[in-house]
C-alpha cells in the first residue's frame, strides 16, 4: 500500500470540491474493495476522501419510485421492510453477495463501482489492460473460466462481479450523481460500459462525480421475481453465472418480463430480446427455453468458459421457472 | 459401535485443556511474540518461473521511512551450512532444499528473492513495493500434461529396489488384462494448496552470537532444532524452537522452508528479533502443497465379483531441486484380495516449488483413484459397491503376508451403510429425485498405517499431588495436550484438573514431528511409561514407611485419586502427597523414554475408515450439495470422543473441498498460479458442510501401543473425495475423474 493522506467530509459539496482539486484522490465508502486494491498495489490514490458521513443513507418511497441513498449499507437495504416488500429481487441479489460482514460495510455506491475479479487484474506481475493500459489482456489466451461471453473486446474479457447491479439493471434503475458540472441522472443500462478500447474505464461516471442515490421505478414485479446465482460453493463466492428474473404475470400470461445476467459481460447484461419475446406469452417451460435461446444469441466462449454457453441458458430457464413459481 | 457413555477418563469428551486460551486470545502463536526491539520482515517473491536475478534496485526502498534493510543474495550473510552443491539439512523430501538468498538463481515463480525489514509491518510492506528486480528469464517447464512423458523413477527407488517407491508386482504383472471384465481409467488430482487459518510465521532472534531462538510454526520442535543447528553449524542445544500453539498445519510444517532461514539471516544481520509472516498469496508459492498427480488404474474382475488384478500407476509433480514422494499406491497393495497387483510410481520434476504432504497425503490422492475405480467396476459388474467391497475383503495383509494387528473394516462398512440409508440407493444412476434435485449415494474406504515412533516424556510429581508432563511435541490442532492429560490421568491415578501437559518447546524431551497420525501412539506410550516409572517409585517409597506395601507387586496395587492402595484391602492406602512428604521430597522428577518393539515385523498395522455420503445434484445448474456424511472409524481406543470426532469432521470438510472445490490453477505461459486467494481458490464454507455423523469402533489395538490406539487424523480425509465422486455418479450417471467436481462438469 502506498502512503496517502486522508480527509473526511461532512457535506456533499465539500466532497466534490475536494476531489476536483486533486486528480490522485479517491472517495472511500465501505472500503471493502478499495483497501484491497490498494494493499495489492492495483490502485494507489494519494488522497482518500471519506464520504461515510454524507447524509446519503436514506431509503425512501417517493411518488412512483424508491430512492436508495448511495451510502446505504448492503445489509441495511436487504433488511429494509419497504425493499423486502416491493423489491424482493434486489434483496435476493444483495444477500447472495459476499459475506454478512462485508455486506455490513459495503455501500450501494461502492458496490456498483467494485472492480472486476479477473485474476490478471489482481496480479501486478501479470499483464492486464484494465490495470495497466497497453500491457495486454492476460485472460484472452490465459485462464478464462470466469470470463465474458458477451460484449468483450480483444483488449479485455473481464466481467463485472456485482450481484446487486444485475438486479438494478433488471429493475430499470436510474443513478443520480453530482459532480463538478452539477447533478445528472444516468439510466442504469448506461452506467457501466463495455471495455472496447478503454477497458481501464468501467463506467460512464465522469471524473470527480459522486453517486448520490439510485432510483427504482415502481413496477408490478414483487410477486414473481428470482435472483439465481450459480457458483461452486453455497455462499461467499462470485457467480459463475447469475440471472435476475422479474415477471409481471396475470392469469398465467406474462405481461412484462425483465431479465439480466451477471458473470457474462463487462457490465450487467440486460436480455432485452428475450424480454420482448416473453411479453404476452404463457408461463411455460417451452417459452422459457425459447427465451433463453434468444438471450444467448451472439454469445461466444473462450478456452475455459464454454460451459457458460450451456450454464447461461440453463440458468435463465431455471430462474424464470422459480420466479414464475412453475417449479 | 460405541455408545456415548462415559464413565472413565479415557474416551471422555473432555473439553480441550487449552480451549479457553484459544478462544480468549491468550494462546500465543508464532507471530505474536512481541520481543523488545522487534522488527518486521516482508518477503519479496519472484515473478518469473525460471532464470536469474539480473539486478535489484533497492534505493527507493532503503530511503523509505522506517526501513532498516533490504536483504537478498547480493548482501545476505553466508549461512555457514550452505556449502556449494550440498545442503546441511536433509529435507524430509530428499534432494536439496532451496537455499534462501544464496545465489541469483530462480527455480520457481513466487520464490523468495529478497526481504525488506522495517520498524513496522506497514512500512516494510510499502517498501517491498519499491524494490525493483530485473531478471534474465529462462524457458520454464511447469505444465504437467505436456511434460508427462519425462517422468522419472525416484532416486530412492533407483538405489534400492526394495523401496516402497520401486515398481511392485504381486502375482502376474498387469494381471488385470486377462480378466473377463476389465477397465482402464485415468484420474487427475490437481494441486491443492496448504491454507491453514494461521499463515506460516516465524519470530527469530539471536540471544548470543551462537545462540538462536525461534518461535516458529512447525510440526516438530526437535526436527526443526536439528535442521537449524546443522544449517548454522551450531551445537544442537544452542538452538531453541518454540511452537506452543499452531493454528493448523496439515503437513505444511513438516519441512523447514526458505522464509524461515530468511528471517534467521535478517535477525543475525540486524542483531534484532524479527517477525515474518507470509501473506495468503505467498502460501501458494513457497510452503508446499498436495502435488498435481495423474493416476491410471487397470482393474479386472470375474463376472461374479472377484477382483483378479489391479495395476495402479501414479505420476506426481515435484520441484526441480527436491524429490518429494508420497505413499499414493500402498493401499492398492493391501486393501483387497487381488491375486495380481502391480504398482508404478513416478515423479515429474517441474519448475515449481516443492510439494509437501497434505493431510491424508498420498493415500488420499491414491484413494480417489482406487475407490473410484472400485465403484466403476462394481457398476460394470452390476454389483452393489458395498457388497463388492465385502466380497473382496481380506482378513490378512496380502502385501506383507502378515495378520492385521486389528481390523474392523467390515463392521465399519456395515454400520455406515445402515446409518446413511444405503438401502434407498438405486443401483441404476440418475433415477432418484427429490423435487428438482437428483439424489445419489456413494462410499469410499480409507486406510493409513498405524505408526508408533520413539519419544521421551518428563514427569514431575509435585508435593501438592499435582503432576507436570513435558514433551517437545507440537499440537497442530487435534488436541494433543488434552489427550495426553487423559492418558496420564488414567495411568497415574490423578484427576485431569491436577495434570499439566506442556509441549511445543525443544527444551523438552524428544518427540518426532506431529504427522502421520502417530503422535497419540508415540507420545502417549511415553506418558504411560513415565506414569509406570513414577508408580514404581511411589510403591517403593510407600513401602519404606508402610510395611504392608513391602514386597507387594505392582499389579496388586491400585493407583487412583492420588492414592495408592492394596487391591485386596483398599483401606491400606497412602496418598502421593504423604509419600513425598515422608521422604522429604518437594518433587519426584523423571524422564522416561519409550519405543515400539518387534510388533511391526509380526503384524500389519493399519487404521481404517469408511465414508458414506448422500449428495444432491441440481441437473440444470450443476450444483452439488453434500447432504449427509456418515464416517465409521476403526482407530482403536478413542482417547477423547469429542476431539476425535472433531478430527473426523475436519477431515471430511477437507475431503469436501478436495472433491468439489480446491484447485490451484497455473497459467503455464507465466508458470504462475492464477487462483491464489480465497476468492479464487475455494475451500468449503459452513453452508457446504452438512451434518457429519461419526462412529468409532472404539476397540483397542494393544499391538500398536499400550493404550490400544491407532492414528485417526489422516483416515478422516482418505476416502472422502471418491465417496463424493461415487455419489455424484450415482445421482447423475456422470463419472468425473478430474477433481474438483465443479458445476461446469455436470451440466
Ligand atoms: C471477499 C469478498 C467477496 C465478495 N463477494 C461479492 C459477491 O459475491 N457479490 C458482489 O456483488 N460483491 C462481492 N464483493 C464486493 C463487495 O460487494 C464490494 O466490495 C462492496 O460492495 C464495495 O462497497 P464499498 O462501500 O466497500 O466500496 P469502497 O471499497 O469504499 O469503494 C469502491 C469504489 O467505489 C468508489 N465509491 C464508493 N462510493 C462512491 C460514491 N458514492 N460515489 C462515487 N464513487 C464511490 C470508491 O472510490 C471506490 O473506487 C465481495 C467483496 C469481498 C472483499
Amino acid at each position: 500500500m502506498n502512503q496517502f493522506s486522508y480527509i473526511r467530509v461532512n457535506q456533499q459539496q465539500a466532497a466534490v470540491d475536494a476531489i476536483r482539486k486533486d486528480k490522485a484522490a479517491m472517495f472511500i465508502a465501505g472500503g471493502t474493495n478499495l483497501t484491497d486494491l490498494m494493499k495489492r498495489g492495483i490502485v494507489s490514490p494519494e488522497r482518500l476522501i471519506d464520504i461515510n458521513r454524507l447524509p446519503l443513507k436514506e431509503i425512501k418511497a417517493e411518488k412512483n419510485f424508491i430512492r436508495i441513498g448511495a451510502l446505504a449499507l448492503n445489509s441495511v437495504v436487504a433488511e429494509n421492510s419497504l425493499i423486502q416488500k416491493r423489491l424482493p429481487l434486489l434483496v435476493q441479489a444483495l444477500n447472495s453477495g459476499a459475506s454478512a460482514q462485508i455486506r455490513n460495510m459495503a455501500t450501494v455506491g461502492g458496490n456498483m463501482l467494485q472492480r472486476t475479479r479477473c485474476h490478471y487484474f489482481y496480479d501486478t506481475a501479470l499483464p492486464c489492460n484494465k490495470r495497466q493500459p497497453g500491457s495486454g489482456c492476460g485472460a484472452l489466451e490465459g485462464f478464462n473460466r470466469m470470463h465474458a461471453i458477451f460484449g468483450f473486446s480483444d483488449k479485455c474479457i473481464a466481467v463485472h462481479p456485482s450481484d446487486m447491479s444485475v438486479a438494478l439493471m433488471a429493475l430499470d434503475a436510474t443513478v443520480l450523481v453530482t459532480g463538478p458540472k452539477g447533478e445528472r441522472r444516468i439510466p442504469f443500462s448506461d452506467f457501466h460500459r463495455l471495455p472496447g478500447d478503454r477497458p481501464e474505464t468501467d463506467t460512464n461516471l465522469q471524473p470527480g462525480e459522486l453517486i448520490l442515490a439510485v432510483d427504482i421505478p415502481d413496477a408490478p414485479f414483487a410477486q414473481y421475481a428470482h435472483y439465481l446465482k450459480v457458483r461452486e460453493r453455497a455462499s461467499y463466492a462470485f457467480a459463475l453465472v447469475s440471472v435476475a428474473a422479474a415477471l409481471h404475470i396475470e392469469k398465467n400470461v406474462i405481461r412484462e418480463a425483465r431479465l439480466a445476467m451477471g458473470g457474462v459481460a463487462h457490465k450487467p447484461w440486460r436480455l432485452t430480446e428475450a424480454e420482448k419475446y416473453l411479453a404476452g406469452k404463457a408461463v411455460s417451460e417451452t417459452n422459457f427455453t425459447e427465451a433463453a435461446k434468444i438471450a444467448m444469441q451472439g454469445a461466444k466462449a473462450f478456452k475455459h468458459n464454454a460451459f457458460k454457453l450451456k450454464l447461461g441458458p440453463n440458468s435463465i430457464v431455471q430462474a424464470l421457472k422459480t420466479a414464475s413459481k412453475l417449479s | 459401535m460405541s455408545r456415548l457413555i462415559f464413565d472413565k477418563v479415557i474416551g471422555d469428551p473432555m473439553n480441550r485443556v487449552d480451549g479457553r486460551m484459544k478462544v480468549t486470545g491468550a494462546a500465543k502463536y508464532s507471530a505474536e511474540y512481541a520481543l523488545p526491539g522487534l522488527v518486521h520482515g516482508v518477503i519479496i517473491s519472484s515473478t518469473i518461473a525460471k532464470g536469474r536475478i539480473k539486478a535489484i534496485d533497492s534505493k527507493a526502498a532503503l530511503s523509505a521511512p522506517g526501513v532498516l534493510a533490504v536483504i537478498s543474495h547480493e548482501n545476505a550473510i553466508k549461512v555457514p551450512g550452505f556449502a556449494d552443491n550440498e545442503h546441511p539439512t536433509e529435507p524430509p523430501t530428499g534432494g536439496q532444499p532451496l537455499r534462501a538468498f544464496y545465489d541469483n538463481k530462480v527455480y520457481s515463480n513466487g520464490q523468495p528473492v529478497a526481504m525488506v525489514v522495517a520498524d513496522t509491518l506497514e512500512r516494510a510492506r510499502y517498501a517491498a513495493r519499491l524494490v525493483k528486480i530485473q531478471y534474465n528469464e529462462d524457458k520454464h517447464k511447469t505444465d504437467f500434461d505436456t511434460n508427462k512423458a519425462q517422468s522419472v523413477l525416484p532416486s530412492q527407488a533407483k538405489k534400492n529396489p526394495k523401496s516402497p517407491l520401486a515398481d511392485y508386482t504381486r502375482g502376474v504383472k498387469d494381471g488385470y488384462k486377462t480378466a473377463p471384465v476389465k477397465l482402464e481409467l485415468e484420474y487427475i488430482q490437481p494441486t491443492e494448496v496448504h491454507n491453514p487459518m494461521e499463515l506460516q510465521a516465524i519470530t527469530a532472534f539471536w540471544e548470543a552470537e551462537d545462540k538462536l531462538t525461534v518461535y516458529d510454526k512447525v510440526q516438530g520442535t526437535k526436527p526443526t532444532q536439528q535442521a537449524f543447528a546443522k544449517e548454522w553449524k551450531l551445537p544442537v542445544q544452542n538452538v531453541r524452537v518454540i511452537s506452543e500453539f499452531v493454528g493448523g498445519a496439515f503437513g505444511n510444517g513438516l519441512h523447514n522452508w526458505p522464509h524461515e532461514t530468511a528471517a534467521i539471516i535478517a535477525a543475525k544481520m540486524l542483531d534484532r528479533p524479527i517477525r515474518l509472516m507470509l501473506t495468503r498469496e505467498q502460501m501458494f508459492f513457497m510452503v508446499g502443497y498436495r502435488p498435481y498427480t495423474w493416476q491410471k488404474i487397470g482393474i479386472g474382475a470375474s463376472p461374479d465379483g472377484k477382483i483378479l488384478g489391479i495395476t495402479h500407476e501414479s505420476i506426481g509433480q515435484t520441484s526441480s531441486y527436491e524429490e518429494f514422494t508420497e505413499s499414493t499406491l500402498q493401499q492398492t497393495r493391501m486393501m483387497y484380495t487381488s491375486p495380481n497387483v502391480s504398482t508404478v510410481y513416478r515423479l515429474l520434476p517441474l519448475d515449481v516449488s516443492t510439494p509437501i504432504w497434505m493431510r491424508g497425503p498420498g493415500e488420499a490422492t491414491g484413494a480417489f483413484a482406487l475407490e473410484s475405480a472400485m465403484d466403476e467396476i462394481a457398476f460394470a459388474l452390476n454389483i452393489d459397491p458395498v457388497e463388492f467391497r465385502l466380497m473382496n475383503h481380506t482378513d490378512t495383509d496380502p502385501d506383507k503376508k502378515l495378520p492385521w494387528s486389528t481390523k474392523y473394516l467390515k463392521e465399519c462398512i456395515q454400520t455406515g451403510a445402515e446409518k446413511i440409508g444405503w438401502k434407498d440407493r438405486a443401483l441404476k444412476p440418475g433415477t432418484v429425485r427429490s423435487g428438482e434435485w437428483l439424489i445419489g449415494f456413494g462410499m469410499g474406504v480409507g486406510t493409513f498405517g498405524a505408526h508408533r515412533g520413539a519419544a521421551a516424556v518428563r514427569a514431575k510429581l509435585m508435593a501438592n499431588g499435582s503432576i507436570l508432563f513435558q514433551s517437545a511435541v507440537t499440537d497442530i490442532g487435534p488436541g494433543t495436550g488434552t489427550a495426553m492429560v487423559q492418558i496420564a490421568s488414567e495411568h497415574i491415578g490423578i484427576p485431569p484438573e491436577k495434570i499439566t501437559f506442556q509441549l511445543g518447546n525443544s527444551d523438552f524431551p524428544q518427540a518426532p514431528n506431529q504427522g502421520g497420525s502417530a503422535i497419540v501412539a508415540t507420545v502417549g506410550s511415553a506418558v504411560v511409561a513415565a506414569c509406570t516409572h513414577i508408580k514404581e517409585k511411589l510403591l517403593t517409597m510407600a513401602a519404606a514407611s508402610e510395611k504392608r506395601f513391602t514386597g507387594v507387586k505392582m499389579e496388586d496395587v491400585l493407583f487412583d485419586k492420588g492414592e495408592l492402595s492394596l487391591a485386596k484391602s483398599p483401606s491400606v492406602k497412602m496418598s502421593y502427597i504423604d509419600i513425598l512428604k515422608k521422604q522429604k521430597l518437594t518433587e519426584l522428577d523423571i524422564i522416561q523414554d519409550s519405543k515400539p518393539g518387534e510388533e511391526g515385523s509380526k503384524y500389519s498395522k493399519y487404521s481404517f475408515s469408511v465414508h458414506f455420503v448422500k449428495v444432491m445434484v441440481h441437473p440444470v445448474t450443476g450444483r452439488v450439495k453434500v447432504d449427509k456424511v456418515v464416517s465409521c472409524i476403526d482407530a482403536g481406543t478413542i482417547i477423547n470422543k469429542k476431539t476425535a470426532a472433531n478430527q473426523i469432521i475436519g477431515g471430511v470438510t477437507g475431503g469436501i473441498g478436495m472433491a468439489l472445490q480446491e484447485a490451484a490453477v497455473m497459467d503455464h505461459r507465466f508458470g504462475r498460479y492464477v487462483t491464489k486467494d480465497f476468492a479464487d481458490y475455494h475451500v468449503p464454507v459452513h453452508a457446504d458442510v452438512p451434518k457429519v455423523e461419526v462412529y468409532f469402533t472404539d476397540k483397542p489395538d494393544y499391538i500398536v501401543d499400550p493404550m490400544g490406539t491407532k492414528g485417526l487424523g489422516e483416515i478422516a480425509i482418505i476416502g472422502v473425495a471418491p465417496a463424493i465422486a461415487n455419489a455424484v455418479f450415482n445421482a447423475t450417471g456422470k463419472r468425473i475423474r478430474e477433481l474438483p467436481i465443479t458445476p461446469d462438469k455436470l451440466i
